[in-house]
């Protein structure tokens, strides 16, 4: 019988604690297998967010850090500059890195820092109960935009890879989703190459994700995932934002250098 | 060999010297120069040197550098730290070690440039949220700071909890002569915790996300045995002619050398006055003031705030003795002569009253 599935063995055996329907479960695996198949649990480190996604060293069989809410891009360029031989990714929320942590992010990206970030853009503030988030589209209703996101009184959603790619220090922004195979495929192929990027020093790489929150979004999971492609998208536009080729890089190397694995099998 | 250089420089060299390999740091007045120096010389000496965005970003950069056990400091002035302050509580609650430079000014809000010691709640009461303490250093001229930035080094990692070194402006920008000669590089510990990545060992995780309550109380605990430990253990203070003493001045960093000059002048009106400068803040010498309270009966505490070691003079004492203030705050620097006149003052009405040594 030919194996089509199995659990990556850095996933360890824990229920998750997420919603039924949640992305961050299947962002979680698609980590683990990634780093799985490129052999890097030896040298990755991760920065955990406050946010739903705050548990993932529960599941995680790699060294992880918990960072306050939003500081994650900073806390990973203090451990990429002092290990550079190590590689090093914070996992952020879209209120982490899109609202209270946007200073931190903002400026890792444009000092070209040599980390990931994985970012898991749900449009709500899940672990707090579904607030409004600076990616919450208009008219969405959130607990804190009871009558619909007002751009007079609550501003529009804020595009982060869009925002980001004006930076010279970015040199990898994609946006993909979780919300059908397909889709997962496709995600799980943006964070190898995020990877593989940092291994190969070329700076500053962030992976967003957009993920259903069936709770806070009050759907149920099939419409949640229907709801990313037929709304959160058109706000949200799939696909590489901004991809800078090695060659392209204005520096030799990014601060933090390169990191070490034994080669990428995941193409 | 004597350089001269100002207390900022100073620090930075010491800090290398000790085996700071990461500074972080973002610009305020009265510290500059420390962060200017440490630019230059990161850069030499192969270290991690970043400008951050924010103090914010600089303290989480340094909780990064020093999960992976790197030696990892951060510098900033009165406003700047409040915005430590996050990252400082989670330093404690995560067990990390960490230095942190507070070269305090007036304040608060913007406040101003100038010298002041109107930090010193915020410096020893942990600052941030939770149950937490840090050490606090505190130096009271240039030469003394190659003496503390090392065993600054020395106590965040035997602990494994932030340590601040608080001074004022008035110390990081006064230039004196100082050698390193006699620094002592920290011993490197055995690091049982750092982040490096799971080789051959089972992976960790370090939070301070604790749900569950019982955890998080034991945690708590925990903390306090080691924060008891410290003040067992770390206590450090300076005693200047205090055999003889009717009067004991309390001042601590700048303010004591302020307090030496004035306590110098009373001497040769015959006016017997010695002082206790505390170096650790915290923990504080209430030992030492207890025990001195066995024959002194007049404490004179001496601060450039509208006080705020007093309360601490005072819960050492615990009743046993007068105790006397005089503050000058918003970065006012007196005078000694100032200083002794408002001394003499006090101690003449003491003697005045009856109030002699207990012998
Ligand atoms: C300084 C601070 N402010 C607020 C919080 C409370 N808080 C925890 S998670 C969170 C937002 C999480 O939203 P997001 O980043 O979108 O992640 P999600 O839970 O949706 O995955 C907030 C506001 C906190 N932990 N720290
Ligand atoms: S609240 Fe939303 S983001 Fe959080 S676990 Fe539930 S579904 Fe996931």
């Amino acid at each position: 019988m030919k194996t089509v599935y199995k659990r990556p063995k850095l996933l360890k055996e824990a229920h998750f604690h997420y919603c039924p329907g949640c992305g961050h479960g299947i962002v979680n695996r698609l980590l683990m297998e990634v780093i799985e198949e490129m052999d890097l649990q030896e040298s990755a480190i991760c920065v955990a967010p406050a946010g739903c996604g705050m548990l993932l060293y529960n599941y995680f069989e790699i060294d992880v850090l918990e960072s306050a809410h939003g500081r994650g891009a900073a806390v990973a360029t203090g451990i990429k500059r002092a290990r550079p031989q190590s590689l090093v990714f914070s996992y952020q929320g879209d209120g982490d890195l899109a609202a209270i942590g946007t200073a931190e992010g903002f400026h890792a990206a444009n000092r070209g820092e040599n980390i990931s970030v994985i970012f898991v853009n749900n449009g709500v503030y899940g672990m707090t109960g579904g607030q409004m988030a600076p990616t919450t589209l208009l008219d969405q209703v959130t607990t804190t935009t009871p009558e619909g996101r007002d751009p007079v009184l609550a501003g529009h959603p804020v595009r982060i890879c869009e925002v980001f790619s004006k930076l010279d220090g970015a040199t990898y922004l994609e946006r993909v989703a979780v919300n059908k195979p397909a889709a997962v495929k496709k995600t799980k192929k943006a964070i190898a190459k995020a990877f593989q990027r940092q291994l190969d020093g070329l700076g500053f790489s962030l992976v967003e994700i957009l993920a259903p929150c069936p709770t806070n979004w009050k759907m149920g999971s099939i419409e949640s995932c229907q709801w990313i492609d037929e709304v959160m998208c058109k706000e949200f536009p799939l696909g590489v934002v901004k991809e800078v080729r090695g060659g392209d890089r204005p520096r030799a190397e990014a601060p933090g250098g390169a990191a070490t694995g034994k080669g990428a099998s995941c193409s | 060999m004597k350089r001269l250089m100002s207390g900022n420089a100073a620090l930075g060299e010491a800090a290398v010297l000790s085996g700071c390999t990461c500074y972080f740091g973002y610009p305020i007045t009265p510290q500059n120069e420390l962060t200017e120096y440490m630019a230059r010389r990161m850069a030499t000496s192969g270290g991690v040197f970043i400008q951050s965005e924010s103090e914010i970003a600089a303290i989480n950069m340094v909780l990064g550098a020093s999960v992976t056990g790197a030696r990892a400091m951060t510098s900033s002035s009165s406003p700047g730290i409040s915005l430590k302050q996050e990252g400082i509580s989670y330093l404690a609650a995560d067990e990390l070690p960490a230095v942190i430079v507070n070269m305090a000014r007036g304040g608060p809000g913007m406040g101003n440039i100038s010298p002041a010691q109107s930090d010193y709640f915020q410096a020893t009461r942990g600052g941030g949220h939770g149950d937490y303490k840090t050490i606090v250093l505190a130096p009271g001229s240039v030469q003394e700071l190659t003496e503390i930035v090392p065993l600054a080094f020395d106590l965040a990692d035997k602990y494994r909890n932030p340590v601040i070194i608080l001074g004022d402006g008035m110390l990081g920008q006064m230039m004196e002569p100082v050698d390193f000669d006699n620094l002592q590089r920290p011993p490197d510990y055995e690091k049982d915790y750092t982040l490096t990545g799971a080789k051959e060992r089972p992976a960790r995780k370090i939070h301070s996300l604790i749900f569950d309550t019982k955890l998080q109380e034991e945690h708590n605990w925990k903390l306090f045995r080691k924060f008891r430990l410290m003040e067992q253990n770390e206590v450090r203070y300076e005693t200047y002619l205090t055999d003889d003493a009717e009067m004991i001045v309390i001042a601590y960093g700048f303010g004591a050398r302020i307090a030496k000059g004035a306590i110098k002048r009373l001497r040769q009106e015959n006016l017997k006055v010695g002082m206790i400068r505390p170096v650790t803040l915290w923990p504080f010498p209430a030992k030492a003031l207890r025990d001195m309270a066995k024959t002194v009966n007049d404490f004179f505490v001496f601060e450039m705030s509208t006080g705020q070691m007093v309360e601490d003079v005072k819960l050492s004492l615990e009743g046993r003795g007068h105790v006397h203030f005089y503050g000058r705050p918003g970065g006012v620097v007196p005078m000694p002569i100032e200083l002794s006149r408002i001394i003499a003052r006090h101690y003449i009405q003491a003697q005045a009253g009856g109030r002699r040594r207990k012998r």
